[in-house]
């Protein structure tokens, strides 16, 4: 009886969560779907979800007329970079206040998170300036070291929540049989940090791929992401759905996939520990 | 315990990252407080000379400050209810038992993954397009009048795309809270007999307070500071101009620095008063 009841509600929450997860993917499911139709279909009225004959047209009309691989070059390239330079600025940082903590430790945690607070608008002048002064406005060079500096808040709080979760006796295990702080930090402290600095990368790609105000307002021809060649589709020419489409799933696909990698690093990275 | 040794090695270790979010920090800030009290115009004469606070007066005085002002709160305030009634309902529905709940997960969370210029560019034409957008064609369907989104509704639109993109944010949180309650209390209320509405009421609700609080004060900062949500939209126009859109005009399009850096101070300090209250969360809980 009470087992029939649980099989009911469990159908019932299955069908209405399916139902909702569906509707909230819908957009996704649909660029996709559009991105392999004629332009012709892409706006026809009944719209077709599937029944529609599949090309590959739009993407190789992206790829030809807008050299896509310039922009994805230049998205990976500030992505990777910035996450790169970020951790290694950072390991060490949240190494040392998480094993050698001292009586400031926390404050300079909560400083560095509010260096995050700050809106970009209010810097977006100086950066700008700064940034012709050296010479590095739209160029990669400038991205990366901007994504990296807004980025290194967050890279150095997930790190430490990690490094937190170490056990401190394997430390001191480990300087009783006459470990160096070298050889500590080398065989006994990385391979369990590998995890923690993994996920930390994951997230921050995700993030440095997806940043829209920098990357809009940093660039122009030479170093513009993703993000802006996307952006260059907001005036629309003619019949566009399909190869919007087309661009946004390019855009987008990589991401994707590492995102649902690192879904549950998500939560601990962006609420600073805060919720767990 | 840490020796002598260590200690100044843990210094050396967090010095790379401390001087460079100090410059990060200090050098812009400082350099817009400065433009903040010139009279700075690039394009028209260059650096004019001080202006005390006339660049600050004038940017609250100017015919596009409340406005701005107001599309923000409406915007913050609008998502904020959104994401987060929507966001508790949905955690308390994916917490419950299902069959392929990992894969209703990754549905759910999935727009949080799309770039923002993305997002709103696929919103724009294929949703809200009057004549060839799928709502077009719904409307169309049930024989009402298919309407512009983003010229006659603009601000219900900007809210529906922000929406659908911090919706999963606050769904994953909400959701590693409240599957962190204890379920043997959910359970000792349920034989209680209690019913499903004040088991929400009185455990889940109060449970989830702090998840909540954070889930606010987290996407309130990054609210405040969208921007190609509105850049690709309407470009400012039809009322989405916000406090941030209005600073990036004053700033990188008409070229009045000082009055751009003004408004930029006034948005520092807004959000400066959301982060303080967000810090005093965070660091109760680096304590325990």
């Amino acid at each position: 009886m009470a087992r029939s009841v649980n099989t009911q509600r469990k159908a019932l929450n299955t069908a209405v969560a399916w139902a909702i997860g569906l509707l909230i993917f819908f957009p996704i499911l649909w660029t996709i779907l559009t991105s392999f139709k004629t332009e012709g279909q892409a706006i026809s009225d009944p719209p077709v979800l599937f029944m529609f004959d599949w090309t590959l047209e739009n993407y190789s009309v992206v790829l030809e007329r807008s050299n896509y691989a310039r922009f994805l070059w230049n998205s990976i390239f500030i992505a990777v970079g910035s996450t790169i330079l970020g951790i290694i600025i950072a390991v060490p940082a949240a190494w040392s206040m998480a094993f050698v903590p001292s009586h400031r430790t926390k404050d300079i945690l909560l400083w560095m998170l509010s260096t995050k607070m700050l809106p970009a608008v209010g810097v977006l002048y100086p950066i700008y300036l700064l940034f012709i002064k050296m010479g590095i406005l739209d160029s990669r060079v400038g991205l990366v070291i901007v994504l990296m500096l807004i980025n290194l808040p967050i890279i150095i709080w997930m790190l430490y929540t990690y490094f937190k979760e170490i056990p401190g006796e394997i430390l001191e295990a480990a300087r009783m049989d006459g470990a160096s702080l070298k050889e500590e930090v080398l065989y006994v402290l990385t391979p369990m940090a590998i995890p923690g600095i993994a996920s930390t990368v994951l997230l921050n790609i995700i993030l440095a791929w997806n940043e829209a105000f920098w990357t809009l307002n940093l660039t122009a021809a030479k170093a513009a992401p993703l993000t802006a060649f996307i952006a260059s589709y907001s005036s629309p020419e003619g019949l566009f759905f399909a190869k919007l489409s087309a661009a946004s799933t390019m855009a987008i696909a990589p991401i994707l996939i590492l995102g649902w990698f690192s879904q549950k690093q998500l939560v601990r990275g962006l609420t600073f520990g805060a919720v767990k | 315990m840490a020796t002598k040794a260590s200690r100044s090695a843990a210094r050396l270790m967090m010095a790379p990252a401390v001087i460079l979010l100090l410059g990060w920090m200090l050098v812009p800030l400082t350099m817009t407080l400065w433009f903040s009290f010139r009279k700075y115009l690039p394009l028209r004469g260059g650096d004019l000379g001080w202006a005390g606070f006339d660049n600050y007066t004038r940017f609250v005085t100017s015919s596009a400050f409340w406005p701005s002002v107001m599309a923000t709160l409406t915007v913050v305030g609008g998502v904020l209810i959104i994401t987060v009634c929507l966001g508790v309902l949905l955690a308390i529905l994916l917490d419950q038992p299902m069959w392929g709940q990992g894969v209703v997960r990754i549905l759910v969370i999935a727009p949080f993954f799309v770039m923002p210029t993305v997002s709103a560019l696929v919103w724009k034409n294929m949703f809200m397009d009057p004549t060839n957008g799928l709502f077009a064609h719904l409307f169309k369907f049930f024989g009402a009048e298919p309407i512009a989104w983003l010229s006659q509704a603009s601000m219900p639109s900007i809210i529906m795309i922000v929406s659908w993109q911090w919706l999963p944010f606050a769904t994953l949180i909400l959701l590693t809270a409240i599957q962190s309650l204890d379920s043997e209390q959910l359970e000792a209320s349920e034989i209680d007999g209690a019913p499903p509405l004040k088991r929400f009421w009185f455990i889940i609700l109060p449970h989830l307070g702090r998840a909540i609080t954070v889930v606010i004060l987290i996407q309130t900062i990054f609210l405040l500071s969208i921007f190609a949500e509105i850049f690709v939209t309407t470009g400012g126009a039809f009322g989405t101009k916000t406090l941030t859109y209005l600073i990036f005009q004053r700033v990188l399009e008409s070229q009045n620095i000082g009055l751009g850096s003004a408004g930029g101070v006034y948005a520092i300090i807004l959000a400066n008063i959301v982060a303080i209250f967000l810090m005093r969360i965070v660091g109760k809980n680096l304590d325990n």
